[in-house]
């Protein structure tokens, strides 16, 4: 799953009409910490921002971040747009309230299966730890320091 | 008496305005043909000896004289970035805010056609962006490589990731080309940085530019740099903005020009957000900012300002002014292919100086609104969220009105009225309540020429001879 050339930076942001941020600002401190170059966006982000900026900083990895149970319809059509914009590389990871929070509780499997199927790397449920995704993208990346 | 002249060397008129420094006073204002093919200096003298004979100067006594152009086609830059919303839009900004005139801008990775173009293009300097630092290298790379073996010859100004610098300096010189280098246009995605290679543009414009354009002799006049004349208009702005030491300011504000070839904003105004709750999209906006509508210039775009109000519209509105267009046999399709035909064409009877208006009022309309941000309400699950992408203008306190349609033209308050807020688009961000001005003595160019030496007076000036003009808001 690694990159060519690990650039070790970073596209953080919440994805669609989701106003909640607070999850990317702590993915951002977390990553930064690490000693990563991140893109923060914010949020209500369209996917093309992503897409955007992930080129212009020459990103490993866009981590999406949705907090309002939306996830799945907001991310249907990103790794598309990555292939289209020669970033099929890139490593696509979502985390947050991707799924209704029953969902995610009693069917991780199936939303995991919905994520990988739309093309992303990995998903992660609302439960995840800021140091876990930091943990888990180096691992992706064959970073070890 | 402390006379100073400030001269601005434009692509139709070389016009010089006298003042006295020490009364705060403008002493008067000539202009002539701009004569830059042959030798600028004829038109410039012709331009003098109005002013002797009209305004009763004394040559002897000028103290100082400072200059700007616009002549020659003005600064011509092309910008190239990576992706058009980030790097590319930065190098745009750069551009513009260091007063030049946009040829083109190009993102991605150009191909031979794009060369071509850029060649055929004559422009003055290449502005060569893209990646953020220590971001995207390929692209500016290979961009640097189809501009090495090019033919073009101009100046390249390298201000992309700071990462690939070098390389592309290396490579553009081995090839022969000029190479001059600053810090990244956008280092980060959240830094627009703009200030360092307009830095450079402005000296590179005096070193070279001045000289290519037949302007030394005209240096040499004035004893000194001759600078672009958007740079004037919009150091003008920032000093009445802004103030100086002794001296207030009148606070934020829009400069609203239109001319007959473009239209031109200026604003100088902090960002900020419409609502606390308001979420911000796009790249972050400065607070001094420029743009140019090159489809916007009452002569020669009237037929594309005529398209965008409607036949029927156009008619409706110059009603308004002129009741008794109806009894004239006006045809307004006829009258706007003429004026496109005629750039120069100052009217004098009251239809066409209707007309005019009509066309002024659209242009700053527009303008404003590509200039102004936008909100928009998206509908969430949780409710309401309010979006805003761009500048937002609505607090602006003053807005200025400049132009030859100001001097004029009837009832050029209307066209500052067009640049304000309606609730016809209550999504674009145009001033709600500003105090309005008209540069009745077309002046904010020189304001701009002594803002650098004499701020004080320079400043006092403006504020004494802006005209305050009654518009309903």
């Amino acid at each position: 799953m690694s990159k060519r050339q690990v650039n070790k930076s970073v596209v953080i942001g919440t994805i669609g009409a989701d106003a909640h941020m607070i999850g990317g600002w702590v993915l951002e401190k977390a990553f930064k910490a690490a000693g990563f170059t991140v893109a923060f966006l914010g949020a209500v982000v369209p996917q093309q921002e992503f897409i955007n900026a992930a080129i212009e900083i020459d990103a490993d990895a866009i981590l999406v971040s949705s907090m309002y149970g939306m996830g799945v319809l907001d991310c249907e059509g990103l790794r598309q747009k990555c292939i289209e914009a020669g970033l099929d590389d890139i490593i696509l990871y979502a985390g947050g309230t991707v799924a209704a929070p029953l969902e995610i509780e009693k069917n991780w499997p199936e939303v995991e299966r919905r994520f990988k199927e739309l093309g992303f790397d990995r998903v992660f449920p609302n439960t995840c730890t800021a140091e876990e995704a930091v943990a888990t993208l180096k691992a992706d990346l064959g970073i070890t320091d | 008496m402390s006379v100073y002249l400030l001269v601005d060397f434009g692509s139709t008129y070389t016009k010089i305005l006298a003042v006295d420094l020490a009364e705060e006073s403008i002493l008067g204002r000539a202009q002539s043909p701009t004569t830059i093919e042959t030798d600028v200096t004829i038109g410039l003298n012709k331009a003098l000896a109005e002013l002797v004979d009209t305004c009763g100067v004394d040559l002897d006594r000028v103290e100082g004289k400072y200059a700007s152009s616009s002549a020659a086609g003005g600064l011509k830059m092309v910008a190239i970035g990576l992706v058009p919303e980030l790097t590319l839009e930065a190098a745009r900004r750069a551009c513009l805010g260091a007063g030049a005139k946009l040829v083109s801008g190009y993102g991605f990775e150009i191909d031979k056609e794009i060369v071509e173009a850029i060649e055929a293009a004559r422009c003055d300097i290449i502005l060569l962006c893209g990646g953020t630092d220590g971001g995207d290298k390929k692209t500016i790379t290979h961009n640097a490589r189809m501009l090495a073996h090019s033919a073009v010859d101009c100046p390249i100004l390298v201000a992309g990731n700071r990462a690939a610098a070098d390389t592309v300096k290396e490579v553009l010189e081995k090839h022969g080309k000029k190479v001059y280098k600053a810090g990244n246009v956008l280092p980060s995605l959240e830094t627009v940085e703009v200030e360092p290679a307009q830095e450079l543009i402005r000296e590179i414009f005096i070193a070279h530019i001045t000289h290519a354009k037949g302007l030394d002799k005209a240096a040499d006049f004035i004893g000194g740099p001759i600078i672009p004349t958007p740079r004037a208009s919009l150091q003008a702005a920032a000093l009445l903005a802004d103030g100086t030491e002794g001296e207030q300011g009148i606070g934020s504000l829009l400069v609203v020009e239109v001319g007959g070839a473009t239209t031109n904003i200026h604003s100088v105004m902090e960002q900020s957000l419409v609502t606390p709750q308001t979420v911000l999209r796009g790249l972050p906006e400065s607070r001094v900012k420029r743009t140019v509508e090159g489809d916007l210039g009452i002569r020669y775009n009237a037929p594309t300002i005529y398209g965008f109000v409607g036949k029927d519209a156009f008619l409706q509105r110059l009603r308004e002014l002129y009741p008794a267009v109806d009894e004239q046999a006006f045809d307004p399709d006829a009258h706007i292919d003429h004026l496109s035909r005629n750039v120069g064409h100052t009217p004098t009877e009251e239809l066409e100086l209707a007309a005019d208006i009509v066309l002024a009022r659209s242009a700053a309309s527009i303008a404003v609104e590509r200039h102004a941000g936008t909100v928009k309400q998206e509908f969430s699950v949780m409710g309401e969220i309010l979006v805003q992408r761009g500048k937002n203008l609505l607090d602006a306190e003053n807005v200025i009105g400049t132009g030859g349609i100001f001097r004029y033209g009837l009832h050029p308050e209307t066209v500052l009225q067009a640049a304000l807020f309606s609730p016809e688009t209550p999504w674009s961000l145009k001033p709600r309540a500003p105090k309005t001005f008209i540069d009745r003595d077309y002046m904010l160019y020189g304001i701009g020429l002594l803002a650098t030496n004499h701020p004080v007076q320079a400043l006092r000036i403006a504020k004494r001879y802006l005209k305050p003009s009654e518009i309903d808001s």
